[in-house]
């Protein structure tokens, strides 16, 4: 799957978007195994109070399940307007 | 319902212009623009904004979609720039026509609601200080409660 990173998580992971092969079944297993990864990964995931996420495109949280997702993206609460 | 998301600059009048004339048979328009806000120290530079292309389009058309079933409207507008802007200049506007003004204001402060916490959209600050991504406001987040 392809997972996208925006703001400070992508400046802190140092790319805007990767390629990931993962047999994760929710998304905080996928967390805890790109935070297993490096250490720049651990910092940008080490507080998901601080963190969003959306599954192909749309809002959704941490408990939600990865089957048939093809796109995860993780960045700071939204500050449009 | 029109939804641009675009890092060129836009006239915010010249918008309201055309969204009144369509707006025929309507009673009430009411828009709203917001603009770069010079910080108190006037020491901003530069505002940069990033979104999420893809996403950043469809959670606006879901929250316009919301607001045009919940209230009488004739039609919404929706503009959000990215890219880097400079202080004064016009970052987004929503407009929206009704019959009558109570729909028309509730459906704009609805949609500015929204845009603020649900669309895709990060704000980073250059001041002579340095750089900074700005954070969140529990209040922004708190202000979805009322509708």
């Amino acid at each position: 799957m392809d997972v996208l990173y925006f703001a400070w998580v992508r400046e802190r992971i140092g790319l805007p978007k990767e390629r990931v092969e993962t047999r994760a079944a929710t998304v905080s297993e996928l967390v805890a195994e790109l935070s297993a990864r490096e250490e720049r990964y651990a910092l940008a995931f080490s507080d998901l109070t601080a963190l969003r996420v959306a599954l192909d495109q749309e809002l959704s949280d941490f408990d939600a399940p990865l089957e048939g997702v093809r796109e995860v993206a993780f960045f700071p609460p939204m500050t449009g307007g | 319902m029109r939804i641009v998301v675009d890092d060129a600059l836009f006239d915010p009048g010249a918008e309201l212009n055309r969204f009144t004339e369509a707006a025929e048979g309507m009673g009430a328009v009411v828009s709203f623009s917001g603009i770069v806000r010079q910080n108190a120290a006037g020491t901003l530079k530069a505002m940069e904004i990033e979104h999420y292309p893809g996403m950043t389009e469809k959670a606006i058309a879901a929250i316009a979609e919301e607001a045009v079933t919940r209230w009488n409207l004739g039609d919404a507008l929706v503009i959000h720039r990215y890219g880097a802007l400079e202080p004064g200049a016009p970052i987004m506007m929503v407009a929206t026509s009704a019959p009558h003004r109570a729909d028309a204001f509730a459906a704009a402060e609805f949609l500015m609601d929204y845009l603020k916490s649900r669309a895709p959209f990060w704000k980073k600050e250059t001041t002579s200080e340095g750089e900074g991504w700005v954070a969140a406001k529990d209040e922004d987040e708190a202000a979805l409660d009322r509708w």
